[in-house]
């Protein structure tokens, strides 16, 4: 242990801690910009900076490591003077719309030029770069001209994703975040996940916001509109109008929903639950007919891309399944449609989802098995709140409605495949009871839930012992999968999300996702499960009656049809 | 008195492996080998040898520092970026004298523990690359490189790396991020190079300069070097004496001599008049002919509220518009920040910005005090050199010549007519 003086009060902790951590241990919470909790450290905007005794300079507090009897202050006039200055500087080559900005409400800058009391601009004649923002991407905008270089965006997708689709070139003032010879995020490995949107501090990367075309159908009377809401959005959208994290608000987001115009307000996680059919009876199959081996899940499309293009070779392990999202969009465009007597084309599908690859999954080419483009509109969860703030909606203090039936009918196995760890528990639930034919003892797989980054488990399944790995964030996916490639992965089973938590971590979400945000969110989630009269997919009676009705049983011709897919060998650039 | 340059002024010197053997060369290693490790760093120690390229710091301590880690393998490297304008001693050695550069770096590996070395050289040095190469496969042959050296145990191999243009590379850990093929951006220190330097490894990291100090410290003595110059700088210092005087060039003297005796004894007197002298380079402070007296060593010069650096002594006489000297000091550094930390990247920008218009009859009084927090916040908070002395050119520069900073914002006037007013 160390012992240190900050700001006049003595403190203890643990050798190799930052003077940054040392000090939040006293509830000082030294501003900073390239300091993220879950990167490394980078140490360049230098608005963490502290004085040490016998120090000459400043040094960044989020660099420095502590030492015996050091005496640091965080707070001095110098101190002071350094932050706003640093913070003028970067405003000083910011754009000034922040009125029109995508993250005025969120901006990382703004709120530290606001608490460091930056009234001023001192720096006026500016020369401003010009740069062509990025919009090469169906899913992500990069706006170069707002970036301030923190490299959050950059750590993140190399350290957490392991893809390194960006990178800094350049030098000195003309340093810039690019993609492989500024190719675009659309012709490099980029895989959509948006982690990155959510590091960034500043409006220098958001999503491809379609809300106009959201309201646009909406309002267009030939059209009948149906809303989808994934299971992660309903633990999430509450942050957006200031509720505590984790609020579960799913019935009034039915409301709000309903309240903007859609003509039904439906669940994905019908569409969970669908998946989990199938998903479930493939892997049976699979299994006895001693098929590839093992499975990995297909309902992450950030994990879709990202094994496209770095692991080209391994795509015959992917479950033939769509995603929750894309069965859905089927469903209502065929069944439904034909049951509500509604035209496909005169049906408008449109998601609400935690996740900025849904936007890409969405355009893909194989994505129109009813015909034409099966889902319309993807909103992110930060989008779909934006609507409901528009539409004056005071979203706390909603009465609560329900879903539409059927395709808002869902079990507890749905809700839970917004968390890491929920796909597997709800593909277990059912594959269990379809192998043995018994009802499972124990509902709950605890040793599947939880935050740790690659997580194990063995099922007894009728004297099979079931080997399952579950990975979220593509640094741990790709662990798995380099034992895939190898030849040398001991699982029947994996489940795979590209974003760290699962969905609900999703690069969609509200501002700020951080890892004690995730857990309440998966809290909610779990709650949610709980509270269902029903918790397994295969009870789910709306699946039922689609079965009976419309899909004969699982994996049967037209379920191939409509709910399996293929994917696309991807190059790296 | 000369130590780097001794074989180099000699008539006929050619710089190849025969002309050094023929002056004793190789024979500071040979005794090296026959040396405790220790024993090396005790004479090292003696001769207070301080870095000659920029920061002073004591060469015995960078090596024994590496030497005790236990960490291997352990590398040398030189650092032959020689990027700070006003400075080129260091070509003078390479391409004279490479020999003496080598020699020192095997006796560094072998007082280290390190058994590979890089000599990291300025993009732009076309010939002495060719030289040191040369020189390189020279020793090889002779095996003063290569496998178990002269029959000892030792091995050592030293491999040249070229620099791609960018100042910032000089910092030593841009140097050693550049050295692994990664962008040149400095890292945060500490921990320092000697500890975990190239590849994260143990690196002495030192200056060529530096290093050619080494061969005669050995041969005779820490106490020998020690009495030369002043007890403040043991040894000499090689003055690379540019701008407005007669006899530009680079000079080896002892390092008690005046900033008077350098300019009219060696570079035979001001070429017009006397107007200011950058002792360091662009990244030093300025001084006037009111501190002409001061000797010309590392501390004196501090003293004097200026660095000594890596000794580029610029002249400056009274035809050169002292705001456009800044400006260009300016435009410098904007070009060569390397753009990781915010005060640097932006505060260089700005500077160049305010400086563009102040030149062009579009300054702002206002300017003055911004520059100068902005010095002293840029000095405070950026993150390796580059950024922390930018603007101590800018900065002395409006305290020395306030008059004519004014005469340029306010009556928006240059009166050498050099700004574009
Ligand atoms: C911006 C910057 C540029 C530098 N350029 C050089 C250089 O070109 N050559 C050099 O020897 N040292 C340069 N240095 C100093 C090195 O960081 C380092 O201190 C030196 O090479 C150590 O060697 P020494 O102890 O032998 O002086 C530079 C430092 C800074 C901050
Ligand atoms: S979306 Fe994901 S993969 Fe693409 S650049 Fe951002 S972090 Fe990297
Ligand atoms: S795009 Fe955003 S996260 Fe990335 S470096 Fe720029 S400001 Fe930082
Ligand atoms: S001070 Fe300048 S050169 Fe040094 S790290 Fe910062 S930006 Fe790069
Ligand atoms: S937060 Fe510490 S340097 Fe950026």
């Amino acid at each position: 242990m160390i012992n240190l003086t900050i700001d006049g009060q003595k403190v203890r902790v643990p050798k190799e801690t930052t003077i940054f951590e040392a000090a939040k241990k006293m509830n000082i919470d030294i501003p900073h910009l390239c300091y993220h909790e879950d990167l490394s450290i980078y140490g360049a905007c230098r608005i963490c900076v502290v004085e040490i005794d016998r120090r000459p300079r400043l040094e960044p507090s989020c660099a420095t490591v502590v030492e015996e009897g050091m005496v640091v202050r965080t707070n001095t006039a110098r101190i002071r003077r350094a932050r706003k200055m640093i913070v003028e500087l970067l405003l000083a080559n910011h754009p000034e719309d922040c009125f029109t900005c995508e993250r005025s409400q969120t901006c990382e800058l703004g709120k530290l030029a606001y608490d460091l009391g930056v009234r001023e601009l001192r720096f006026k004649k500016a020369r401003k770069y010009h740069y062509e923002p990025d919009t090469t991407s169906p899913a992500i905008i990069r706006d170069p001209n707002k970036c301030i270089q923190c490299s959050r965006c950059i750590r993140v997708c190399s350290e957490i994703q392991s893809v390194g689709a960006i990178e800094f070139v350049n030098r000195g003032g003309r340093t810039q975040v690019l993609t492989f010879f500024n190719k675009g995020l659309n012709n490099v490995e980029c895989t959509t996940c948006g982690q990155c949107i959510l590091a960034c501090p500043t409006g220098a990367l958001r999503e491809r916001t379609v809300v106009d075309e959201a309201w646009e159908v909406i309002s267009n009377p030939k059209k009948f509109v149906v809303v989808q809401t994934a299971p992660a959005v309903r633990a999430a959208i509450g942050e957006e109008f200031g509720m505590p994290p984790g609020s579960l608000v799913t019935s009034k987001m039915v409301t709000a929903l309903r309240r903007l115009g859609f003509d039904r307000v439906f669940d994905t996680q019908f569409g969970a639950d669908l998946t989990i059919m199938e998903e479930a009876h493939e892997l049976i199959e699979r299994i006895k007919n001693k098929g590839t081996l093992p499975m990995v899940t297909s309902c992450s499309p950030g994990w879709i891309k990202y094994i496209e293009h770095f692991f080209p070779e391994c795509l015959e392990y992917l479950s033939t399944c769509k995603s929750p999202q894309q069965m859905f969009g089927p469903i209502a465009k065929t069944y439904y449609a034909q049951k509500a007597g509604i035209k496909p084309q005169d049906m408008c599908v449109v998601s609400i989802m935690p996740c900025v690859a849904k936007k890409f999954e969405a355009q893909r080419p194989e994505m129109k098995a009813s015909g034409v483009q099966d889902v319309d509109v993807v909103l992110t969860t930060r989008e779909a709140a934006r609507m409901i703030k528009e539409a004056g909606i005071d979203f706390v203090n909603l009465p609560n409605e329900d879903f539409d039936k059927p395709l808002g009918i869902s079990s507890g196995a749905g809700v839970i495949f917004g968390a890491t760890g929920g796909v597997m528990e709800a593909a277990l639930r059912t594959a269990y009871e379809i192998v043995t034919g018994r009802t499972l003892p124990r509902i709950e797989f605890e040793e599947v839930r939880g935050m740790q980054g690659i997580k194990n488990a063995e099922i007894n399944l009728n004297g099979l012992s079931l080997k399952v790995a579950i990975a979220h964030g593509l640094s741990n996916a790709k662990v798995l999968l380099e034992e895939v490639q190898k030849g040398k992965s001991p699982y029947h089973f994996i489940e795979i999300m590209a974003c760290p938590g699962g969905c609900l971590g999703g690069g969609g979400q509200p501002m700020p996702t951080n890892l004690e945000i995730r857990k309440a969110r998966a809290k909610s989630l779990y709650q949610e499960d709980k509270n269902k009269p029903i918790r397994k997919s295969h009870q789910n009676p709306a699946i039922i009656t689609l079965y009976k009705e419309f899909l004969g049983k699982p994996l049967s011709e037209k379920a191939h049809k409509l709910l399996h897919t293929s994917y696309t060998k991807r190059n790296r650039y | 008195m000369k130590v780097v340059l001794k074989n180099i002024e000699k008539r006929g010197y050619k710089g190849n492996i025969d002309s050094y053997l023929k002056e004793g060369g190789y024979n500071a290693f040979k005794k090296a080998l026959k040396m405790k490790p220790d024993q090396i760093l005790f004479e090292i120690k003696k001769s207070k040898l301080v870095g000659r390229g920029g920061a002073a710091f004591p060469t015995e301590l960078k090596w024994e520092f590496a030497k005790k880690c236990k960490e291997y393998p352990k590398y040398v490297v030189c650092n032959a970026d020689e990027g700070e304008p006003g400075t080129f001693k260091d070509r003078i050695i390479l391409e004279n004298d490479p020999h003496l550069v080598l020699e020192a770096m095997i006796i560094c590996g072998f007082t280290v523990g390190a058994e590979e070395g890089f000599i990291y050289i300025r993009g732009e040095y076309f010939k002495a690359y060719e030289i040191l190469k040369r020189a390189i496969e020279e020793a090889e042959r002779n095996n003063f490189l290569g496998k178990n050296i002269l029959g000892s145990n030792f091995s050592f191999k030293i491999t040249l790396f070229r620099g791609a243009g960018s100042y910032v590379c000089g910092e030593e850990t841009a140097l050693l991020d550049s050295l692994e093929g990664k962008k040149g951006q400095s890292r945060v220190k500490p921990p320092f190079p000697t500890f975990v330097g190239f590849k994260n490894k143990p690196t002495v990291l030192n200056n060529v300069e530096t290093f050619a100090n080494i061969p005669e410290i050995i041969l005779k003595g820490g106490d020998w070097f020690s009495q030369i110059g002043s007890p403040l700088s043991c040894g000499t210092k090689l003055y690379c004496l540019s701008g407005d005087v007669n006899r530009p060039g680079v000079y080896e003297l002892p390092a008690n001599i005046t900033l008077k005796e350098l300019i009219e004894k060696c570079g035979q007197g001001v070429r017009g008049k006397l107007k200011a002298i950058l002792p360091g380079g662009v990244s030093s402070n300025l001084l006037t002919d009111k501190e002409l007296n001061i000797t010309l060593d590392y501390p004196s010069v501090q003293k004097a509220g200026s660095m000594l650096g890596s000794g580029a002594v610029i002249i400056i006489n009274d035809s050169r518009c002292i705001v456009d000297l800044a400006k260009r000091c300016a435009e410098f550094f904007d070009y060569e920040s390397c753009g990781k930390c915010a005060p640097c990247r932006e505060g260089t920008k700005r500077t160049r910005e305010i400086f563009a218009n102040i030149t062009q009859g579009q300054g702002n009084l206002s300017d003055i005090l911004l520059l100068k927090e902005l010095q002293e916040v840029m000095y405070d908070t950026s993150r390796c050199g580059l950024g922390q002395a930018a603007l101590n050119a800018v900065r002395s520069i409006i305290e020395k010549f306030p008059g004519e900073f004014k005469e340029h914002i306010s009556k928006k006037k240059c009166k050498l007519k050099i700004c574009p007013m």
